[in-house]
């Protein structure tokens, strides 16, 4: 999602000492210390924010990531339980609340392992140390003569052995060492195993609490009624019609429309259907998708802003007529996920308390804290004397993104200090589509050529729409680093002229991250239009593109590799076709290759095989839930998912004309990982981009039908 | 405002709602038994499934009036057997992503096998294109249900 610089270990680890005694290691911690929770004592070994041991061997892991489905609820505490040599049974996971001492809290960009390996493996390793040195300092022996095995710490001389447990209160007291050894990867018993998930039992059961199933104490119900176009605002409004109705306790106006107070959750929606509302339009009353498309078409044929440049693509030495030309289009998206935002908000004069199902509860935090007008989050971690904002982060009923924005949090904290209670906001499915934050709709000028040897010795691509970045910060951008919508536009092949440009074009509709972002949109383009030079080569897309890359490259490896399991050689019957594409980001690399029938212009999804190299892997079982997941979720935006905008509104409203794939239009996935020991990579978004380009290629394949525009339209 | 008498998973529970109130809310709200859950609120995702006589039903688009003196079960209901096999199944083959469906998804088949303990291939398939997931779970319910058919889950 965004861009992130690596850490070094160095970075991550800072001790940092405490009035109260005893040392406390953080992931980095940038505004001094925090100390510990207060519960923490003598009786509880915790050398870092992530880990807590008991007296009686128990190992809580504190997670503080959000769990989203990708599984970070099993994964990080499988990373400490690994360093820190303890049965698997003896761990606990708590979901931290939002608050600094974690080091940053966001759940985006494919990151929630590659930013926690190394802190949490340091956890474990520090934790283990502590109590290798607890238990040589009771036996009066070196540690060299101390190993840790299984939530024990063994005397190598004599075979005698302390649990962790008896320990935990010796360790306690003794400084928290620094440096130390890790373990090597061939060594690991837990890490790479298909580890079952922690938190799966309770959803099965339907005890798992999400966002939308939290109750606190005399809490009421609410629901926002929202402005049909964007930009727009409530003129006036007449309640007398829902307040006629005994479950509607009332209705205020609030920054983002009128929200009615009820006593349920129903009675909160009726509400919202009942009051009559004469609307401000606002400036935006006529766009539509129309006059969105227009002003990328204006832009089109610019010559944008240069990002990145390889060799002389103004100047070379070709005829007109061996140059391929094609523009590709991209429709807004929004996030759908099953659980639609809420939020509960309990908000006092002196401190607010929230319970949210946030992919970014610090941001959150500090939103709600400057919107009610609280002491920011500076004076908070100082302890200052100040108001305080709670942010209890419970599970999400999927998130995609969607649930990193803090609307419906700041929604619910302004209902709730208006009225003076604690409050439960729901959107409704109609809310969730018609005042989403959307996926940037884009349109892409492409053109390559090839040599007579069949290699593309030219690649131009023009990405034109508009910027989150800029939306955001409210600043044209200017410099190359400034054009996010760029962010997987390039080729991934040695080709000698290369030119990528960026237009940015201002939009009404608010722009958020979605699963990929511009990794949805770009390798869609790029890996389509590579595969137009293939067929223009003449080339198998494969050879094609392997003739492009470094042989020995991991990304090669993944392509060689996918052509091997999807069985690409093979003949396919009339009517089937296979396509191939390629995606490298977020630190690893896949190959896809989708396998589809066409009958009456209907497609049949038949099959994906994907072949992914992440690095080391934690749990193989996410891994391939997460690939199916990505390409399910990438195959509905590709046959079905449109933003329809019209007369400045959001025309979708529900799952009817925001459809997305079914259970019996899946393929049967295959997912192939690579086993290696490279730093870890992302995964949750990674699986998205190839997927889309390899069904074009696959259409393609089958019928000779070239598919520009998104969602696919064969008839 | 009326009182209506619901059984829900085997125990009477008193609630007082209008008579129009989705069964749902009346669930999710009224009785706190929030493993049913909201999604599209139109009976066309099934994520609020449960089973009234034994027949699924989208508890959404039912009303409170008409669930009166039938005999509901929800997943809460369900999971007083921890031991299902559907649970087996779907915990063997890690189904659950972020969770949120797999109620909705798990009542329908349960009512689809007391039907039908054999149901073809199409069966299942009609009847679990009418759930709606949005992580992408759908290759593993086939395999959950597939091992559940064949007797392999028990």
């Amino acid at each position: 999602m965004k861009k992130f610089k690596k850490q070094t270990r160095r970075e991550f680890i800072k001790v940092c000492s405490l009035s109260a005694g005893g040392l406390f290691l953080a992931a980095y911690v940038p505004l001094g210390c925090s100390k510990p929770d207060r519960e923490i004592s003598s009786n509880i070994l915790s050398p870092s924010a992530y880990l807590k041991i008991d007296t009686s061997g128990v190992v809580t892991v504190i997670v503080h990531r959000t769990e989203m489905g990708q599984g970070v609820q099993t994964s990080l505490p499988m990373i400490v339980a690994e360093e820190l040599e303890v049965n698997w049974k003896d761990i606990r996971v708590e979901q931290a609340d939002a608050d600094e001492k974690y080091g940053e809290q966001m759940t985006t960009g494919s990151r929630s392992i590659t930013l926690s390996f190394d802190p949490f493996r340091v956890a474990g390793a520090t934790a283990k140390e502590m109590l290798i040195i607890a238990a040589s300092l009771k036996w009066g022996i070196n540690q060299t003569d101390c190993y840790a095995q299984n939530g024990f710490i063994f005397n190598n001389i004599n075979e005698n052995k302390f649990s962790y447990g008896e320990l935990v209160s010796d360790a306690a007291k003794l400084p928290v060492p620094q440096n130390v050894k890790l373990k090597d990867p061939k060594d690991y018993k837990i890490i790479g195993k298909r580890i079952k998930r922690l938190d799966t039992p309770a959803k099965l059961y339907g005890t798992a609490k999400f966002g939308i199933d939290v109750i606190v104490p005399g809490m009421v119900y609410a629901a926002v009624k929202r402005s049909p176009t964007l930009g727009g605002s409530v003129k006036s409004f007449n309640a007398s019609k829902a307040k006629a109705n005994k479950g509607i306790l009332d209705v205020i106006q609030i920054s983002s429309g009128l929200a009615v107070i009820a006593d349920s959750t129903w009675n909160a929606f009726k509400g919202q259907e009942l009051l009559e509302v004469e609307w401000n339009p606002g400036p935006h009353a006529n766009v539509n998708n129309e006059s969105i498309r227009n002003s990328f078409l204006t832009k089109l044929d610019t010559d944008g802003t240069e990002v990145i440049k390889i060799g002389d693509p103004d100047n070379i030495d070709i005829n007109n007529e061996n140059i391929l030309n094609a523009v590709y289009e991209l429709p807004f998206l929004v996030h759908a996920p099953m659980e639609p935002v809420n939020c509960v908000a309990d908000v006092k004069s002196d401190k607010a308390e929230i319970w949210a199902p946030t992919q970014n509860p610090q941001v959150l935090q500090r939103e709600i804290a400057n919107m009610l007008g609280f002491r920011n989050i500076i004076d908070k971690l100082l302890r200052l004397k100040g108001k305080d904002v709670i942010v209890h982060v419970t599970l999400l009923g999927g998130g995609f993104g969607r649930k990193s924005h803090s609307d419906f949090g700041l929604e619910a904290a302004e209902i709730s200090q208006a009225i003076g209670k604690p409050v439960k906001l729901t959107w409704t499915r109609e809310d969730d589509m018609k005042h989403g934050q959307f996926r940037p709709a884009s349109m892409h000028k492409l053109s390559g050529a090839i040599d007579n040897s069949g290699k593309a010795v030219l690649f131009t691509h023009h990405v034109v729409g508009p910027s989150i970045k800029a939306q955001l910060s409210k600043r044209e951008p200017t410099k190359p680093d400034d054009f996010d919508m760029v962010d997987g536009s390039n080729p991934l092949y040695s080709i000698p002229n290369i030119k990528i440009s960026a237009t940015n074009v201002n939009t009404p509709v608010p722009l958020w991250y979605w699963r990929a972002v511009y990794n949805s949109q770009n390798p869609f383009v790029v890996e389509s239009f590579i595969d137009e030079l293939a067929v223009a080569a003449k080339k198998d897309p494969i050879d094609f593109r392997l003739g492009m890359m470094d042989s020995d490259s991991r990304l090669a490896n993944v392509v060689k590799l996918v052509r091997e399991k999807s069985d690409w050689d093979k003949k396919l019957p009339e009517g089937s076709g296979r396509g191939v594409a390629v995606f490298n980001g977020y630190g690893s690399f896949n190959a896809q290759v989708a396998e589809i029938t066409v009958k009456n212009n209907r497609i049949k999804l038949d099959r994906y095989v994907s072949v992914i190299d992440c690095g080391i892997v934690i749990n193989p079982d996410s891994v391939e839930a997460q690939m199916e997941g990505a390409i399910i979720f990438s195959l509905s935006a590709a046959l079905k998912g449109e933003i329809i905008i019209r007369n400045g509104g959001i025309e979708n409203s529900n799952y009817y004309d925001y459809p997305i794939l079914e259970y019996g239009e899946t393929p049967i996935i295959e997912t192939h990982i690579v086993k290696n020991d490279f730093p870890v990579g992302g995964v949750g978004e990674v699986g998205v981009a190839a997927s889309t380009p390899a069904l074009i290629n696959a259409i393609f394949n089958a019928t000779g039908k070239r598919i520009r525009k998104l969602p696919v339209n064969l008839s | 405002m009326s009182t209506f008498i619901l059984n829900v998973n085997g125990e009477n529970r008193t609630v007082q709602v209008e008579e129009n109130t989705p069964l749902l809310w009346v669930l999710r709200d009224n009785l706190q038994l929030t493993g049913t859950k909201y999604s599209c609120g139109i009976g066309l995702c099934g994520t609020c499934v449960v089973h009234i006589d034994g027949i699924a039903v989208r508890s959404c688009s039912v009303s409170v009036k008409d669930s009166a003196l039938k005999s509901i079960l929800t997943i809460e209901g369900l999971a007083q057997n921890p031991d299902h096999p559907i649970f087996k199944s779907w915990i063997d083959h890690e189904v659950s992503q972020c969770g949120y469906c797999q109620p909705g998804q798990i009542m329908t088949i349960a009512a689809l096998l007391n039907q039908n303990p054999n149901p073809s291939d199409k069966e299942i398939e009609d009847t679990m294109s009418g759930v709606l997931c949005r992580c992408g779970t759908y290759p593993r319910i086939k395999k959950a249900i597939d091992k559940l058919i064949s007797g392999e889950v028990k």
